[in-house]
Formats: C-alpha cells, structure tokens, sequence
C-alpha cells in the first residue's frame, strides 16, 4: 500500500454522507451545512466526527466508484461506517480511502496543510 | 483479537469467496469498536437492499458471485419501490430497475423478502428480550433495543449483511450490558400537561427533543403515564434517531429494560438529569412544519411502516367518510402487514375511502406520491423531518387524528387542545 498525500479540509460541523454529499460531484449538499457547496474530491476532509446516517457508507463507497471522493479522512472519534464504507470501495474499486482517528490532533490541523497518511494510518504534515 | 475456528475458516475463504469478504468486513469491524471478541447472532435486518448508485450492486454482486448466503433468518428492509404495486413509481424507469435488481440480488442471498422498515410487528421475526442481533435501519435499530430489549448497535450499510452472512459481530457497545445503562434523565416538566403526556400528537415531538439532547448517548425518558404502546414508542423512536444518532432510550414505566428509573440507570448515578418544558415541546411541536396555513395537497401516513393495529385505526377515524377529491392519501405499510389487514378487511376499507397503499418502500424516499411538492401532511415525525430535504415536500404535521380529519376536510384541520387549549 502507498502512501495518501493529500490537502486539508476542516469542516466546522459533522458531515453525514447521506443527504449530506453528492457522489455524483463529490459536492457538500446538506443546505444545514456550513460549508454547504464545497467540493470535497481528492482533498484530506478533517471533521470531529462523522455523524453518519447508516447510508453513509455507501455515498462513500458510490463516491469512490465515481472518482469524486475525499482522499481521506481524519476524525476526532472513530467511525464504523466511513470505516466500513472505505473498506468496501478498497476491495471493489482498489482505491484506498484512509479514515484516520486523530483525536484532538484533527483539531490542529488547519486548511491548505498538506498531510501524508501512511500505509498503516500513520498521519504527518508535508 | 480472538477468533474462533469456525470464524478462521470464514476469513480463509474455505466456505467461499463471498463469506471471507463479509468476515473481513466483521473483523474491520470489530477493530474499529476494540472489540477483542465476536459473538453470534440469532437474527438480522438488513438495510442495504436500497439502491444509492452502482456501488451498492457491485458490492452485493460480489457477495453473490462469491457464494455467500445468510447464515442466520434475516429480513430485509425498504427498496427503492413497490414491487407489487409498481405502477406507483413515478421516477426514472433506468433507477427503478436498478433498484429491482438490488432488491433481487439481496434475496437471491437467502434474506426474506419482507421489505419493511418495521420488521418488528413480524411475530415470527421478533428478536427476544437479550437476543444479540444485527439489525440496520435507525428506527428498527432503536425500537429493537428500546422496546424488545434484544441487543444490537447500529449496523449501517455493508456490514448489517456481512453480519448476516457470517453471523458473528463485534463484543462491543450495546451488546454489552453496561453500555445500555442510561446516562442521561429527561424528565417532563411540570408545565407539561397531563393531556399531552397520554395523546399520540406528543411521541414524534418529543423523538424530536430526546435526538436533539441526547445526541447518541442513552437516555431515560421519566414522566410518561406507564404502558405506552408499541406504535407511539415506534414514533418516539423513529423521529430521535432522526434528529440524533438514538440506538437506544429508556421510557420509565414502558420499556422492558425501564420498569423503574432506578433499573434504566443499571442502579448508578445519571451523567445529567435534565428538564423537558412544554415550551420546547411547542416550538419541536411547530418546527416540525415547514407550510403555514389551511392548504392541502397529500396526507401521508404509515412512516415507520404502519402496524395492523394503526390501520384499523386509520380506517375507524374515516368510518365512513371519504378523502377529499382534491386530496392525495397515502399510507405506508410492509406488504406482510398489508396482508393480514387485507384479510380482515382493512385494505379494502382503506381504499374505498380513497386512500392508497403502498408497500416495500417508502413516499419520502421512493417518488410515490403524485402531490410531493405538497403541503403534504404527516403524523410522522421522521417523515416530516426527511421530506423536505428528501422530495422537496412542504410539510405539516400533525397528530394522525388531525391528519385524517383534514384529509376529508381537504384542508389542514388543527386540534390545539392536547397542548393545553393554545
């Protein structure tokens, strides 16, 4: 497995992937969102937590399909279904999307940092 | 982490290809929950038989190409539409057959075709007080714990049927005795008046309040008159897993894990106790409406799945009235439930007073409904939650009384007098 580099993103509030993210442009839809328009595609999404729908795994999984999804996440809290979701588009598609449980380091993280995530989940800047 | 023999020769593909690719996802799973065990279940629900793109057939075609089939009785939940009445779906006809076909594929797993987000008013598909289980859907997950006492987290999309197919899930969360230990009291206010603690207008209200406060954590709900019934738990349950992520709540007097606060709380001191006032009731109460004003376009009803007993009831309340002709009436129910009403003649009530039946799926995900645009009227508090943002629906809501009374009416008939004459 490769490394993931990719550009930060920190979304102020959780974002549920279902009704939340359209796989179709990779693009934030929940109107309630305050990053409502953003397109997510290729970038590190930093969130506190993934506040799921269980559908979310899914879009992720549909996102991955369609080549409009996050390179990664970093998370505050663990997630099962983004985890269960990348685990899925990984053996179907081959493409790894980390979901990365950072605890309070997510919350250091700013936008624009370039971050590295390793093979087994390890997180570093540059 | 441990694994049993049997569990080995799941993930080493020795019983197919399909049931290493669902083990692995358990012991993912299981890695993520740090759980250092599985345990068996007796029973799934599985909600991934809703089409959301090509993702979700590759991955069940995947599972079916790989010999997988489900390994203990599992039911399935809604789909993209009504198989039996598919005249109903008034969508793209490419997205209907590719929920078709998912809807298909899942049963060609050996799941029964029961389509139903209420899989719970099924007799023989009832989990028992501590069964361990594996269920998807966020209000059959709740009601599950909440109101049967069977044990399960909440299993999302993929891993509800990889649960199925190998029967094993994580030792983790509300599996566990101490994780279904209230930590938080929601107690009703004085101000809260005794008509409105016994009215059914008041359970997908205060769903609404108890997601919002409780977030995921475990609540106990004091202050209801004990015994409430299955249906109004049901709507409490569907609309706080709507606006929080609600796996499990106590109701003090109601539920079985609840016969008293002290038991809800597993006899240890609660993290919070905290207030629920009329006046937040009231504002969740007209928060749940997006329209203002007497116009009425549809009244939908059933969300979760209406049970037998809240069919009869639909039919009793319009006795022999009909809908209004400038009216849309739809209720939702699983087409195992449509049977038995069929057969005491409920369905047959229910239509000759002009109200439509669908079944298999549902009017706020599937496009059912010819009037969608709205203002469409519901006693669901999950449905009014989703709609607007799902179908674009103005909502109103209101308690199933009011809705059906405007259904005749053909405009929106308040009844303000649960909530204390306001």
């Amino acid at each position: 497995m490769t490394n993931v580099i990719g550009r930060v993103a920190v979304l102020g509030d959780g974002l549920s992937l279902w009704g939340g993210m359209d796989p179709a442009t990779g693009a934030i839809i929940d109107p309630h969102h305050p990053q409502h328009g953003m397109v997510l595609t290729g970038l590190v999404v930093v969130m506190p937590s993934g506040r799921g729908s269980s559908s979310s795994a899914s879009v992720l999984a549909e996102a991955v399909r369609a080549g409009t999804a996050p390179a990664a996440f970093v998370l505050g809290e663990s997630d099962l279904i983004l985890e269960i979701g990348s685990a899925v588009a990984e053996e179907l598609y081959g493409v790894r999307v980390p979901v990365v449980v950072a605890g309070d380091r997510a919350a250091s993280l700013s936008d624009g940092d370039h971050v590295t995530i390793g093979p087994r989940g390890g997180l570093r800047r540059g | 982490m441990a694994l049993s023999s049997h569990d080995r020769e799941l993930l080493d593909g020795s019983l197919g290809t399909g049931a290493a690719f669902a083990m692995r996802l358990v012991v993912r799973a299981a890695r993520a929950t740090g759980a250092t065990r599985l345990i068996d279940i007796s029973a799934a629900h599985v909600d991934s038989c809703l089409y959301h793109g090509e993702a979700t057939l590759d991955f069940v075609h995947r599972l079916t190409k790989g010999g997988a089939r489900v390994r203990v009785p599992t039911t399935l939940n809604v789909g993209a539409l009504d198989l039996l009445h598919p005249e109903l779906y008034r969508g793209d006809p490419a997205t209907a057959k590719r929920g078709r076909l998912l809807m298909d594929r899942y049963r060609s797993l050996g799941a029964r075709a029961t389509f139903t987000c209420a899989p719970y008013q099924l007799a023989d598909a009832r989990p028992a007080l501590g069964d361990q289980v594996a269920w998807g859907e966020s209000n059959a997950i709740a009601f599950c714990n909440s109101v049967l006492g069977a044990r399960t987290n909440r299993y999302g999309d993929f891993i509800d049927v990889a649960a199925a197919i190998t029967g094993r899930v994580p030792d983790a969360g509300l599996h566990r005795t101490e994780a279904r230990r209230a930590t938080l009291v929601l107690r009703l206010a004085d101000d809260v008046p005794a008509s409105l603690r016994d009215h059914d207008v008041l359970f997908p209200v205060l769903g609404i309040v108890l997601g919002r406060r409780a977030g995921s954590a475990v609540a106990a709900i004091d202050g209801l008159p004990p015994g409430q019934s299955e249906d109004r738990l049901k709507a409490l349950g569907a609309a706080a897993a709507s606006s929080g992520s609600v796996a499990m709540f106590h109701v003090v007097g109601s539920t079985p894990e609840a016969a008293t606060l002290d038991l809800a709380l597993q006899r240890q001191r609660p993290e919070r106790v905290e207030l629920i006032r009329v006046d937040e009731l009231r504002a969740a109460h007209d928060e749940l409406s997006t329209a203002e004003g007497e116009r009425l376009a549809a009244v939908s009803l059933g969300t979760p799945h209406a049970s037998l007993r809240e069919l009869d009831r639909y039919a009793a309340m319009l006795g022999d009235r009909r809908v209004h002709r400038d009216v849309e009436c739809m209720v939702s129910t699983g087409r195992d439930v449509m049977a038995q009403a069929s057969e005491r003649g409920i369905v047959e009530r229910l239509r000759g007073a002009g109200v439509e039946i669908v079944v298999d799926t549902c009017s706020y995900i599937a496009p059912v409904l010819r009037r969608a645009a709205g203002p469409v009227m519901t006693d669901s508090g999950k449905w009014a939650y989703y709609a607007p943002g799902n179908i674009g629906a103005a909502v109103v809501y209101g308690s199933s009384a009011e809705c059906i009374r405007s259904a005749v009416a053909g405009r929106v008939v308040r009844d303000l007098r649960p909530w204390g004459g306001r």
